[in-house]
């Protein structure tokens, strides 16, 4: 399944967020959306799963969701969103049992995607037991239970220390390597972008359009901490982005 | 080190981080109740306190003893506990459930929350004898006081802990398509608990109030009608046995929500 934003456009009041975006979600490819802050990539990301409705244009859904998949647009959240009366096998067959997978059935998703992100000595533990870093792979791992046509990841890193970060990263191209998922990836960390990304979208400040959109070929699996042709890509990101960080940090906030 | 700080006066900075962080201390409190008693105790045996202003906490001591074993304070004891449990317990039930409705949908939060405040400061027991003719004269109107005397604080507690649930886990439910009801009743619901449960702490003691003047009011049996009645004869020993009796419950009602607490709201930080 594919996702096309088309013409999409949004205002909160006077406020426009973004302006005529249109973007192709190619399958089995992570697109990064990177920009300063306050240029409404988050917005977006929440837009593209049908939890906020934006002002003009659509999200057009490509081809029809794999027959198994619970869920098929399903969310990565930046504060992990992980329910913190309930253990990590809970929080996963919380989104099970909405769909009558209950039992046996749900014990074997469980089991597979807390194998597949190194959980499962954890199964039994309350979030406020783990570190940031295990939480957000409680959520990798709910995300993955559910089986979803679109990870849509809100800065998953962020909340994490960078040596934390470096882990889940490697953790997420594994996951990737293994079984290739498409994804849509909004992060202010331009490390990240070129690590992760096969597509990196450059948004400006507000009102957010796109800048540049940027393609790596390089595989996944050969990218590593501090290769010069990343750093390279790095640089130009960094030179695209830095009057509008700097733009936008100047600017007197009204809402 | 340069010459001019090795001669200089030297002294250690001074600890200025302490207080402001309760300790838990178990043997205080019911250090303060012996202390006390304790005094009475001496001050109506010595004879500085007239068996007029306080009776010897000794005599109360036996009073409830001659209750207890004439068999008379489970007769007043059981109708009391099964008015309190009822009208307690259908009074948070409501309570909650329309804390819940208030805090979630806006045309009954519209509706309901101007009408919530015009009953709250109502005191309940001026209405009793307006239940008494909607209810019955029995347990019927008893009931119904408790449970309005309940109701209103609780809704209130429930809707301002309702306000309180993290609003990026609603959204997680919403994302993974859980339906309205299993965001409330697998989010929303357990979310507020910590604030439903210390409002709760709040409703009860109300209960325990409005019971006693219920039965100060009109009932045979029960700890309202036990002290009203020593009350108008002067007999301070089984006034204050009464009273005791209400303390009593008061604490046991707090401590078994303190049990709950321990076990529902394990997860807290």
């Amino acid at each position: 399944m594919e996702l096309l934003l088309d013409n999409i456009s949004h205002h909160y009041g006077d406020f426009e967020v973004m302006r005529d975006i249109t973007l192709e979600i190619p399958a089995g490819k992570i697109v990064c959306l990177i920009g300063p802050s306050g240029c409404g990539k988050s917005t977006l990301l929440r837009i593209i799963g049908g939890l906020e409705q934006p002002q003009q244009g659509s999200v057009v859904q490509i081809g029809e969701p794999p027959a198994d998949s619970l869920n098929p647009l399903t969310y990565v959240f930046q504060d992990f969103a992980l329910l913190p009366w309930r253990t990590v096998e809970g929080n996963i067959s919380l989104v099970l049992e909405e769909h009558g997978i209950r039992g046996k059935r749900a014990d074997e998703i469980i089991t597979a995607v807390l194998m597949r992100t190194k959980l499962a000595d954890f199964r039994k533990a309350l979030p406020k037991q783990l570190s940031g870093g295990m939480k957000q792979r409680v959520g990798i791992a709910r995300a993955l239970a559910v089986n979803p046509a679109v990870m849509l990841m809100d800065e998953p890193l962020s909340a994490l220390d960078s040596q934390t970060r470096e882990l889940l990263m490697d953790d997420l191209i594994a996951l990737w390597t293994r079984q290739p998922f498409t994804a849509v990836y909004v992060t202010h960390n331009l490390q990240e972008a070129v690590r992760l990304g096969h597509r990196i979208v450059v948004l400006s400040r507000r009102p957010g359009v796109i800048r540049e959109i940027l393609e790596i070929e390089k595989p996944l699996t050969d990218r590593r901490f501090g290769d010069s042709d990343l750093e390279s890509h790095q640089k130009h990101l960094w030179t695209l982005m830095r009057e509008e960080a700097m733009a936008s940090d100047m600017e007197l906030v009204s809402v | 080190m340069s010459e001019a700080t090795l001669n200089t006066a030297r002294r250690p900075v001074a600890f200025r981080g302490g207080g402001f962080a309760p300790k838990t201390m178990r043997w205080v409190g019911p250090l303060v109740f012996a202390a006390l008693i304790a005094f009475a105790e001496y001050g109506t045996r010595a004879g500085f306190i007239s068996n007029l202003t306080m009776p010897r906490p000794s005599d109360v001591l036996a009073t409830f003893i001659t209750l207890w074993e004439s068999g008379l304070l489970w007769q007043h004891l059981l109708p009391s506990l099964t008015r309190l449990a009822v009208g307690a317990a259908a009074g948070a039930a409501a309570g909650i459930a329309v804390g819940v409705f208030i805090a979630l949908l806006s045309y009954i939060r519209a509706a309901l929350v101007p009408l919530v405040a015009a009953i709250f400061p109502i005191p309940k027991i001026a209405l009793l004898p307006l239940f008494v003719i909607w209810f019955g004269i029995d347990e019927g109107s008893k009931y119904a006081l408790i449970a309005l005397g309940t109701f209103t604080p609780t809704v209130v507690a429930t809707y301002g802990a309702v306000d309180n649930v993290d609003r990026s886990l609603i959204r997680m439910g919403q994302s993974f398509g859980l339906s309205w009801f299993s965001i409330v009743r697998k989010i929303v619901l357990p979310g507020a608990m910590p604030g439903i449960l210390s409002g709760l702490r709040v409703s009860f003691a109300i209960a325990i109030i409005l019971l006693v003047a219920a039965e100060m009011l009109g009932a045979e049996f029960g700890v309202g009608a036990y002290i009203l009645e020593a009350g108008s004869l002067y007999d301070l020993e089984r006034l204050f046995v009464g009273v005791t009796i209400l303390s009593i419950l008061g604490v046991g009602v707090s401590s078994l929500l303190g049990l709950v607490e321990k076990r529902v709201l394990g997860w807290r930080v």
